[in-house]
Parts: C-alpha cells; structure tokens; sequence
C-alpha cells in the first residue's frame, strides 16, 4: 500500500492508504479526521467538502494517493485555537444547522466561496462584464453544492451575508 | 394541569448547546466513535442487495471473496447468527432463502477495511431462482382494506348520507389528488457500529445507531437476539436527521449486530450507502386520493367524502394514515373516508415527515381549492365558511382551534388581497401567482417516558433517554428543566441521547418536547417533593408524567396557515417560489430561534416536495431507479427564497405543563398544496398532483 503524508489543520498526519481509498475515507477511517462527513459518497450534497489546497474540495470525489503532501482544512481547523472562525459562529448565531451533518462542509464551502467571489461570474450573475457583487442571488447559487436536508438554507444564507459585509 | 410552571427560560432565544461542535464537525455520529470511545480497529460490514423481487436464494457464491486479503466473513442465510424471534418480516435479515423485494440483505461482507468490504460485496455471486413479482400500483390497483392505519387508526367511516347528500349538492367536485413515492433522505446515513461483548456474566450488546429513538432500538435488538434489555446499550449522542426513516428500527440495525454477534469482542461498523437507503430505511407510499365535496349555493359543505388506495410491501404491512386530516379540518354533516392498500413485491414503506397527514391535507386542500374556484369564492372565504364548531370526527372541543385567525393574520402580512384571477398577471416572461393551504396535525403526547433529577455541587443534572436528530431537544429541554427546578439555566446539566439513560419515546410525531418535556417537570416536582430546595448532592428522583397524559375530553391539535407565490415561466414551465410564510398556532413556543428553524424546514420539505421529489420505480423490478441525490432532487440553497414562519402569541394547558403542541411536522402539512394553488392561480391549469413539474405547471402532460 502507498503511504502518504497530509498536512490536516495544520497537523501532519501520513500513512498507508489503499490505492481504492477515497480522500474522505482516508481521513475519516484511516487519520480518525471525522469532520468531513459522507452524506453521499458520490459528489452529490456537499456534506464532504474541506479546503485543499485554499480550495474547496469534495473529498469523496477523489482519490487519496493524488493528493500525496496536500494542505487539507476542515471546519475544526478553521478557527483560531478555541475561537470559532466568524463563519462558524454566524451559522450559531443565525441558526443556520440543525442536525449538523451538512454544516461543517456548509462552513467550509462558505469559507471557500467568500475567497473565491473575486468577480468571477456565476449562473447567477447578468452582467457577466461588470464586477460581481455577492447578492442572496449569487450566494445561493455559490452554495448549491451544498445540501441540507433540514432546511437550514435561509439561516445560512444570513449568516454568510453578515460575514461577507 | 393546576400547578403553575415557572416561565422565565421557556420562550427565550438561546443557540443550540451543542452549537459549536456541530459547526466544527466535532460532535460525533454513528460511524465517528473511534479509540476515544473504544472503539478499537473496527471491522468494516458490506451489503449484497438481491436483484430479484422475489423468490429464493439458491447458493450465495463466495469462495473466493472469504479467501481474498482483509476479508474476514461473509454472512448469508447460511451461517448467520439464528435470530430468536424471526416474525417480522422487515427484521428477520439471512434467517432464510426467501426474497421479498428487490434491494432486500442477501448477504454482508466484513473486512478490515471498508474498501475490502465493498469490493468483497462487489464480488460476491447470488444465484436466485426467481418468481415473478408485483411491482406496480396505479388508479386500477384494487387493494384490500387494511385492519388499522398508522398511529392505530381506523382505515374507513362514514358518518349521515354521503352518497344522498352529494346527489342533491348544488356544487359537486369528484376529482383525484396524487403524491408520489418519496424518500426521506436524510443526510446523515443510516449507520449502527456495534460490539457483541462477551463479559465475564453474559453477552453486552453495545451500538452507537443513528436512530430518533435509542430505547426502541434497544427493546427491539433484545427481543430479536433473545437478550435482556439491560444488556443491550444503544448510544445517539448526535443524529444526522431522521425525518421518520429512524423512528423505527430498520434492517441494517438488525444485519449489524448479526455481523457482530459473529465476531464477538470486535466493534462492527456498518453504514447503509444514499443508494441502499432507498430500499432499506423506509419511505412513503404513493398516494391516490378521490376527494368527492358536495357544497350548497354558498359554499358551505354538505358533505366531504375522501377514497384513498395507496401501496405497502407485501411482507411487512405499513398503512399510510391518509385519510387523518379529513376527519378533523372542515364541517360537513355527511361524511365518509375509506383507505385500500396493494400490497406489492416492494421494500417496507415507513415513517416520513407527517405520515399520512402530509399526503391527506395535500389532497384535501387541494380540493377546497378547487371547490372554491367551482363556487366563486375567495379561497379564505371558503374554509371559514366550513369552519367547525367540534371536531367533526369526534365531536369532542379542539379547545383551540385558531385556523382562522392563522388565515387571517397571513393573508394581512402576505398581502393576499393583492391576487387577481387565474392567469392574470404575466411579469416578463413569468405567470405571477398567490396560493394558500392550511396546515394541520395532531398534539400527541406518548406514554411511558421518565426522566431523574439528579442534584450536583451547585447545579442538577437532568436524565432523559431522548435523542436530538437536530430539533434543539437538548436546548430546549435544558430550558424546561430550569423553568421545572426554578433555577437559572447554567444550573442544568442536560443529559440525552442513550438508552442507559431514563425512557424516553422517540423523537418523532412532534411529540419529543411534549412528552419528555413533561417527564422532566414531573421529576423536577417530584425531585423538590422528595428533597426540597437544598438538596445534598447525589439526592435524586426518577419520575413521569401520568400514565394517561393526554386529556381525553379534547381533540388536540396544532394549525396554520400557508401562503405562497409562485412565478412560472410561459415558456419553460420552470417554477419558482420568491415567497412563501407560515402562520401557525403550535401552542406555546419554548424557543423561538430554534423553532423557526424547524418551522421553516418543514416548510422547506414541503416545498421540496411540492416542486421536485419523486421516486421513480422500475416497474419489472420495483426498485427506485432515482436513488441518489442527483437524481432524487431535494430543494438546493438556490430553490429556497424568502421563507418565513410566524405563530400566534399562546399557551395550550390542556396538552400539558408547558403548554406546547409540537411542531416538528406541521410545516409540511399543507405546503404542498399552498404551492399547488399558487401555481393553478398563476397560469390557469389546475394542479392536482405533486410534484409540480413544468410539464403539469402549463398543462402539457
Ligand atoms: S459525500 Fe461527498 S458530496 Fe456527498
Ligand atoms: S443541518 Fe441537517 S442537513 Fe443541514
């Protein structure tokens, strides 16, 4: 078996993965990282998303032998030591979780959205020329990758908007 | 209900306790108790589903898998663990050949590691000799009438002369309301990781399950292995949604603890993969609805009469209680409901979000929509016209019954007065329309919980069994457990979520805050009865509620009001929702922030419903072939706009101490239609089914 090493919020971490093993199964059975979750194994709902590399990532979506030496954050390694990261603690405050399952890949792709909306256009933006604002618009169309079955999307879309103000 | 609750920390705002853990990803879920927990080198378990919807298994062929690296057994009807109660059809997974439905375990693979195990399952050859099977349900279904619904219904009644009365209404409707297949899918999996231990004094079974009610699983997994209760542990510290698909135990909770009983001292991990789901962890029936209104000149109802044929698995009866909501929301003298069920080659249908009453008010609401337009009156008009005096079923009081003031104070806030007549307002390339629909569903308040109070150095810790699949049950209990000692909130220790604590009933039914809530102010009264207001610690009390909490002199039930605008393009038939709210009278609210939040997401599933869910069955098989989320389209962040819910100032004493309905379904029931009037008032064509797609929104079907 190949043995990889991974930097996970900001811990290295490193061992032998089987060549089948998704990054999500690696760092959920192999390293013990269990904030990703799996809420679909196929790049369908988002519940896996962490930040590679300062992108956010479906982790099931690939493999972990192609990601030998890569920076991976996770919601629990977003804040600073036992701060919460503004966005995590805009999602408590609006309410934007219920059963939690979907919220730490909530919190990371909204974390990584916010760096990303850089006036690049989105489905949802009509004048692709002039810079992009973040309307509810292009923050719900930026954060459909992400579903929650509990129906927490007007909670996050507020917690989302008083962090990008 | 005569001595007064203290209420100071029922009604406040406050976040979720275990906020900060879940937006972190740190609260742990079934298949994340690792070393910490002790669970040390888990083996991995794999599902073979059959291919066939009937029939027996001839040979499970798998040599060479149990001779392949990692592997450490294959468990087929063969050489699984014998079960000692194998009546239940859903539960009694490998005990013989017989196959009752497509998707059903035919055998489990167990590897050290979870790419083992699935490549094992892939690998694993299952001869069948197959039967031909019956796999579809349609309006020439005929079905045969079931001896009870869910929730212990009667299935039929009929009340003064429905057929004379409809023979002499002045307005007659005689149409067919359908809902299709629909899949829980919440997003946390179905998962068990359990350990057979065989202790020095006999086998413990302990499971960390993703489950709405611990005790249940705990009950069922004793009698099913033939062990005492007190030697099963079932621990739900954090639940990924539930949504009913586990209020009850299902298959995977059954093969899991067989997997482990074959390897005992070793944990076992087994999650059902978003596909499996659609054939193992429940779901709810299709739906065909004859809705028959007789009405006079003026509207008001002579005479309501609701047939209903839905579907069920042949080897495990689940009836759909969809005839509920039309025996409790309008008057009429003469009415009649009847329910026949198919019974198919098909997996056992279950709990989903407001069984029977989702799919019922659907199909009633739908039809006084319909009738108002056929007597030319404001939909509004309409329901208050037919308003009861008594619950119609029963005659008992509802003792409140707010629908009206529920219509009254949306229509104001939503601007109701603004829509026009069908098809009469196009915005660009978009038909603008306004829609209503009334909520409704039962207070139910289950027997048997209790709850210990337990007084430690400057504080209490509160026991309840009970599980939060993402209510805010520890949040809000913890509230009610302070109003219950008359202590400030930081004095509560709050402890859930594992059948060693107290019984608790499950989290489902919205009955979770009623009834535990109730078991935690009857141990609180107690506690202070026993003890006083100065405590040593260690004093503590266990108690409950009554036996018979639930005042038989009243028909108990919340309601609202929904409003919705819908914009449908003239071209596409794409529709959208920009607006939609909620009013509703749930009884006294015990935190409102979580409350909207549940209020909304059932408002949000509802409106999921409404516009995009469906299963899809392969009608040679009967398995869903939209199993995953790509294709089984629940409501994104993009499909969900302005949602909003509103609920009336109030208490209700008479459902319990603290004076609350619940609330974990109502946001369902009645969105479905809401939409389905918005869309019939924006483009003209009326819509009688969910879910509303392009197709039926301009009428091409
Ligand atoms: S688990 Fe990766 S997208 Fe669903
Ligand atoms: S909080 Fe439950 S799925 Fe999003």
């Amino acid at each position: 078996m190949p043995r990889i090493s991974l930097t996970v919020d900001g811990s290295p971490v490193s061992g032998d993965v089987d060549v089948r093993a998704t990054l999500l199964d690696a760092l959920r059975e192999r390293f013990d990282v269990t904030t990703p979750k799996k809420g679909c194994d196929h790049g369908q709902c988002g519940a896996c998303t962490v930040l590679l590399d300062g992108r956010r990532h479906l982790t099931c979506l690939s493999l972990a032998v192609a990601h030998d030496g890569a920076e991976v954050v996770t919601a629990a390694g977003l804040g600073e030591g036992d701060e919460l990261h503004p966005v995590a603690q805009a999602f408590l405050d609006h309410d934007g979780l219920q059963c939690g399952y979907c919220t730490p890949g909530q919190v990371c792709s909204a974390v990584g959205m916010l760096a990303e909306a850089d006036g690049t256009p989105s489905h949802a933006t009509d004048d692709l020329e002039a810079e992009t604002e973040l309307t509810d618009e292009e923050i719900r169309e930026r954060m459909s990758g992400n579903l929650c079955r509990c129906g927490a999307y007007p909670g996050i879309l507020a917690a989302i908007k008083e962090v990008a103000r | 209900m005569s001595d007064d609750l203290r209420i100071k920390e029922i009604g406040m705002e406050r976040s979720r306790v275990e906020g900060a853990l879940k937006v972190t990803g740190r609260a742990p879920y079934a298949m994340e108790h690792g070393a910490g927990h002790g669970v040390q080198e888990p083996l991995h378990a794999f599902l073979v589903g059959s291919t066939v919807s009937r029939g027996r298994v001839l040979a499970v062929h798998a040599d060479e898998v149990r001779g392949s690296e990692d592997v450490v057994a294959v468990l087929d009807h063969t050489n699984a663990p014998r079960l000692a109660d194998t009546d239940d059809e859903e539960y009694a997974v490998l005990q013989d050949d017989e196959v009752h439905f497509r998707g059903q375990v035919v055998a489990l693979v167990l590897a050290t590691t979870s790419e083992a195990a699935r490549e094992g399952a892939r690998r694993v050859r299952v001869e069948y000799a197959a039967e031909p099977g019956e796999h579809v349900f349609d309006e020439d279904s005929e079905g045969d009438e079931p001896e009870k619904l869910n929730a212990g219904l009667p299935p039929s009644g009929s009340t003064g002369e429905p057929d004379l009365a409809l023979a002499s209404a002045t307005h007659v409707l005689d149409e067919t309301y359908r809902t299709p297949y629909m899949h829980n899918n919440p997003m946390e999996p179905h998962a068990t990781t359990a350990l057979w231990d065989l202790g020095p004094d006999g086998a413990e079974l302990r499971c960390f399950d993703s489950t709405q009610a611990a005790h249940s699983v705990r009950s069922t997994l004793a009698r099913l292995f033939g062990i005492e209760a007190g030697r099963v542990h079932v621990e739900a510290s954090h639940v990924g949604g539930g949504f009913g698909s586990k209020g009850l135990p299902h298959a995977h909770n059954v093969v899991a603890v067989l997997a482990a009983r074959s390897q005992p001292g070793r944990w076992v991990r087994l999650a059902v993969t978003r596909q499996q789901m659609f054939a193992l962890t429940g779901y709810r029936t299709a739906t065909i609805s004859r809705f028959r209104l007789g009405a006079g000149p003026d509207g008001v109802l002579g005479v309501i009469s609701h047939d209903v044929v839905e579907q069920t698995s042949r080897c495990k009866e689940f009836a759909e209680q969809t005839v509920a909501p039309t025996r409790h929301v309008y008057a009429a003298p003469n009415r009649r409901t009847s329910t026949r069920l198919v019974r198919l080659d098909v997996a056992v249908p279950s709990w989903m979000r407001a069984p029977g009453e989702m799919p019922g008010s659907f199909a009633q609401e739908a039809a006084m929509d319909e009738l108002a337009d056929l007597v030319g009156l404001d939909p509004i008009e309409l329901r208050r016209r037919n308003e009861p005096e008594a619950d119609p079923e029963t005659g008992k009081s509802f003792g409140d019954r707010r629908l009206l003031e529920c219509f009254d104070r949306g229509a104001e806030r939503f601007g109701w007065s603004e829509r026009g007549p069908a098809r009469s307002r196009l915005e660009g390339d978009w038909y603008v329309g306004l829609g209503t629909a009334a909520s409704v569903y039962p207070a139910y308040t289950q027997p048997g919980n209790q709850a210990r109070v337990l007084a430690e150095p400057g504080g209490y810790r509160v026991e309840i069994g009970a599980v939060d699949i993402g209510t805010g049950a520890r949040t809000v209990l913890r509230q009610i457990a302070a109003d219950a000692l008359d202590v400030d909130l930081d004095a509560i220790d709050l402890r859930l979520g594992s059948s060693d604590l107290p019984i608790a009933s499950v989290a489902g039914g919205s009955s979770g805050t009623s009834s535990w809530g109730w078991a935690i102010v009857a141990a609180s009264r107690t506690f202070r009865a026993q003890h006083g207001t100065s405590p040593e610690p260690g004093d503590e009390s266990v108690a409950g509620p009554p036996k018979k909490p639930v005042d038989e002199d009243y028909a108990l039930h919340s309601f609202g009001a929904q409003f919705v605008e819908a914009r449908v393009n003239r071209f596409t038939g794409e529709v959208r929702v920009p607006r939609m709210l909620g009013v509703f009278s749930v009884g006294r609210v015990v935190n409102p922030k979580l409350a909207r939040s549940q209020l909304v997401g059932g408002m949000t599933m509802g409106l999921s419903t409404a516009l995009f869910e469906e299963s899809w069955r392969d009608p040679r098989f009967g398995h869903v072939v939209t199993d995953d989320l790509a294709t089984y389209h629940v409501a994104t962040h993009a499909d969900v706009r302005d949602i909003e819910a509103a609920w009336l100032d109030e208490s209700d004493h008479r459902a319990n101490p603290m004076g609350l309905r619940g609330i974990g379904e109502i946001g369902i029931t009645g969105a479905g239609a809401a939409v389905a009037s918005a869309v019939t008032n924006a483009t003209g064509v009326r819509q009688r089914s969910i879910p509303v797609t392009p197709d039926k929104a301009l009428g091409w079907e």
